[in-house]
């Protein structure tokens, strides 16, 4: 099995160098065949570990010592459990779907190969991130998947808007870097070892540890997990870091699916999920996660009612959906984020590839206003965004319904500080969720079409490899709620691999409340009590509401958009994150630059240092030369001055 | 009587004689070796004084060796004086400051 483990992430990585180097040679067909197979020997290797793993047979080990420094041993090793299968399984099917997807995308491209290169580079990295067994591969692929992210925002390099996007991108995942960062050191320094199974089975014992700082006094388990936890909000784009996902959407489409919406965004999730037996002894920790999380689900579903950007929209949704998913985590339902990770995965990019199918007929046309009306002519696309945008809005028994659900009812139970916020955040959010997902439909599929002549002319459904890809992710968009809400709720679906305490267990609360009534299977159960709660008829309502808005009574967004004034001005500007980062740390930064070129680099290192030695220098020279005057009797003086004081020091001296 | 230190004293005095000259005088370079020609009898002065009162030969043997030596350098000091002349048209201390910084 060891070899199968290498395997999977080596055969990306050696596509993604074949299509890199030599692209060239092998040309367009070459470097898409040489990365799909790949892939799918990739994908299909890690079914078979996921089988393997599901027949209860984990691995940990390391396969590589990197280096030995001061005791501390930097493995290449893996890890192999139910978490990390499951991530393999999701990571490698989207990844595959992608590929194949952008064939029909890039189509025209000149930069088809190094595109086929770059995104076989990220499953390498992201299976990197997900496979291992210790914080510093971890992150190792945490840090290449930032670099990979960053090439891909910025594909169209001639772009402006596509190069301050990455920019931006990697400046801002830099500062949650650097918490990871600072994370990681603490973890060395109070456990010595970067071992995940080391650092989980001595976590117990280090819980009365403080750091004693300018700050106060705090538990090490809790800065360790907050410093862990900055780094996964900058992956995962959390408030306040947040700002860099919407604008990646400069980038092609199919890695807006693949990076941005189901994978690695998801990074951070993983990140908490994995380190559950750390988060699980710091309830601080536990609440920040939440609080942090409710936030983004809610009001950056808000930015998605107001933009008219197709892939914005997905991207503010991405944005929420990942903000429901740390709300899970900070309520310690791990598995159910772990879920909703995956269930969104496939309809996210479902969505993303559904858009991009849109943007490619609309020949790169992203503008909402500008669609309408594709449903005749695009069917496929059609009904695979509807099944996309069902199980974002959490329509029973569509998978996001299930894992949406589970989520809500977690946080319902907890009573962790923060849940009752939380609480109404992801409720209110459900509704905003399905209105702003049907608001995307109404506007592009429905209506009348409102595109220019031209582009009218030659629309025309997507070709089969664009087609098919939304076919495949549709099927678990509707069935992965039905196969594995019971294994995860009950816990026998991630065994071990995720670990809570009992006291914080809210899933084996919801377990027991859905196993215990009706007498009927637990999924009817879940969908009858789902059926009869409120965010389900919220959901109905936001979808209903949609349609009123955007099919029957158009008038009425613009309407409501003007009574709300000053809000809808706010929600429109982002709450001003992006003018705020912009002004105070772009422009900061900038002048604090400005600054220290001006007064320390010019003023004191040339200024002083070096050209004042320099002035220094001449200025004493010029003093000295006074002193040359080239006059034969002033050095006959000198001499005799010079005499007469050396024999008075002579004479005086005995 | 004349004892030592009145040879001292006229020493003494040539040599101050001699270094004025070296240094007031703006005018002349022939002048200026006429005052190093000074300089050294007034050292040789102070040799024969020492020599007497010492009872040791050995002063004035260094006095012809001071006398050859002071022979030979206004010698060479005529001669270069000369090419000095020759080529800079002028034997004024003033002007002569190639070596001014």
């Amino acid at each position: 099995m060891k070899t199968i483990y290498l395997a999977i992430p080596m055969v990306c990585l050696i596509a993604s160098i074949v299509a890199g180097l030599f692209g060239k040679k092998i040309g367009r067909k070459g470097a898409h065949t040489v990365t799909i197979g790949g892939v799918a020997i990739a994908f299909i290797l890690s079914m078979v570990v996921y089988l393997d793993v599901r027949q209860g047979n984990l691995f940990n080990g390391a396969l590589y010592n990197w280096a030995i420094s001061g005791g501390v041993a930097m493995q290449i090793g893996f890890l192999i459990d139910q978490l990390t299968a499951t991530m393999m399984v999701v990571v490698t099917f989207v990844s595959l779907m992608v590929h194949i997807y952008t064939i029909g995308y890039m189509h025209d491209d000149p930069g088809y190969q190094r595109f086929f290169c770059y995104i076989s580079l990220f499953t390498f990295a992201m299976l990197m991130l997900v496979m291992s067994n210790n914080f510093l591969q971890l992150f190792f692929g945490w840090e290449a998947v930032g670099l990979v992210s960053y090439l891909l925002i910025g594909f169209w390099y001639e772009k402006d808007t596509a190069i301050f996007a990455n920019m931006k991108a990697f400046l801002v995942n830099r500062v949650g870097d650097f918490g990871f960062l600072l994370g990681l050191a603490a973890v060395l320094y109070v456990f010595g070892s970067l071992d995940y199974a080391t650092v989980f089975s001595a976590a117990d014992g280090a819980q009365d540890q403080t750091l004693i700082s300018i700050f106060g006094e705090w538990n090490w388990i809790t800065v360790i997990c907050l410093l862990l936890f900055v780094g996964a909000m900058g992956k995962s784009a959390q408030v306040p870091l947040h700002v860099w996902l919407p604008d990646s959407m400069e980038g092609p489409t199919p890695i807006s699916a693949l990076i941005h919406a189901a994978t690695m965004v998801t990074a951070g999730i993983f990140l908490v999920a994995r380190m559950s037996p750390l988060f699980e002894l710091s309830e601080t920790a536990l609440s920040v996660v939440l609080v942090i999380g409710a936030t983004t689900a809610i009001f950056m579903a808000l930015i998605g009612l107001v933009q008219n950007d197709i892939k914005r929209v997905v991207a503010y949704s991405t944005l929420s959906q990942l903000g429901y998913m740390t709300v899970a985590l900070g309520v310690s339902a791990y598995e159910v984020a772990i879920f909703h990770l995956g269930t969104h995965a496939f309809f996210k990019a479902l969505l993303f590839l559904g858009a991009g199918s849109v943007i490619i007929a609309m020949h790169h046309e992203q503008d909402m206003r500008k669609m309408g009306g594709l449903r005749a002519i695009m069917p496929i696309t059609y009904v695979t965004c509807f099944i996309g945008s069902l199980a974002l809005a959490g329509i029973p028994p569509f998978a996001g319904f299930f894992s949406k659900d589970a989520i809500i009812e977690s946080v319902h139970f907890s009573d962790i500080w923060g849940s009752s916020y939380a609480y109404i955040a992801v409720v209110l959010g459900v509704f905003v969720t399905a209105f702003y997902s049907f608001r995307l439909m109404f506007m592009t599929f429905h209506g009348n079409n409102r595109a220019d002549d031209h582009t009218r002319q030659h629309l025309d459904e997507s070709p089969a490899v664009v087609t098919w890809p939304l076919i495949l992710l549709a099927i678990p968009s509707v069935i992965a709620g039905f196969l594995f809400f019971e294994p995860v709720l009950s816990g026998s679906y991630f065994g071990d691999s995720i670990y809570v305490k009992p006291e914080h267990d809210v899933v084996a609360a919801l377990y027991e409340v859905y196993h215990g009534k009706h007498g009927v299977g637990l999924i009817f159960t879940a969908i009858l009590h789902g059926m009869m709660a409120p965010p389900f008829w919220l959901a109905l309502a936001g979808i209903g509401f949609a349609w009123y808005c955007y099919c029957k009574n158009t008038e009425l967004p613009g309407k409501i958009y003007n009574a709300l004034g000053p809000i809808s001005r706010i929600v429109e500007n982002k709450y001003g994150f992006d003018e705020f980062y912009q002004k105070v740390f772009s422009g900061g930064s900038l002048a604090l630059g400005r600054f220290l070129s001006k007064h320390a680099d010019a003023g004191l290192i040339d200024g002083i240092i070096v050209n004042g030695t320099a002035r220094t220098v001449r200025m004493f020279s010029g003093m000295m030369r006074e002193g040359q005057t080239g006059k034969t009797f002033h050095y006959a003086f000198a001499i005799i001055i010079g005499l007469f004081a050396l024999v008075t020091i002579f004479v005086w001296a005995r | 009587m004349i004892s030592l230190s009145h040879y001292l004293v006229l020493g003494a005095i040539l040599f101050g004689i001699s270094v004025v000259g070296i240094f007031l005088n703006r005018k002349n370079v022939v002048i200026l070796l006429m005052s190093i020609e000074l300089l050294l009898l007034a050292v040789n002065m102070n040799f024969v004084a020492f020599s007497r009162y010492l009872d040791d030969t050995a002063g004035q043997v260094f006095v012809f060796f001071i006398l050859t030596v002071a022979a030979a350098e206004a010698a060479i000091g005529l001669a270069i004086l000369i090419v000095l002349f020759r080529s800079r048209r002028t034997i004024n201390v003033e002007e002569l400051d190639s070596l001014k910084g």
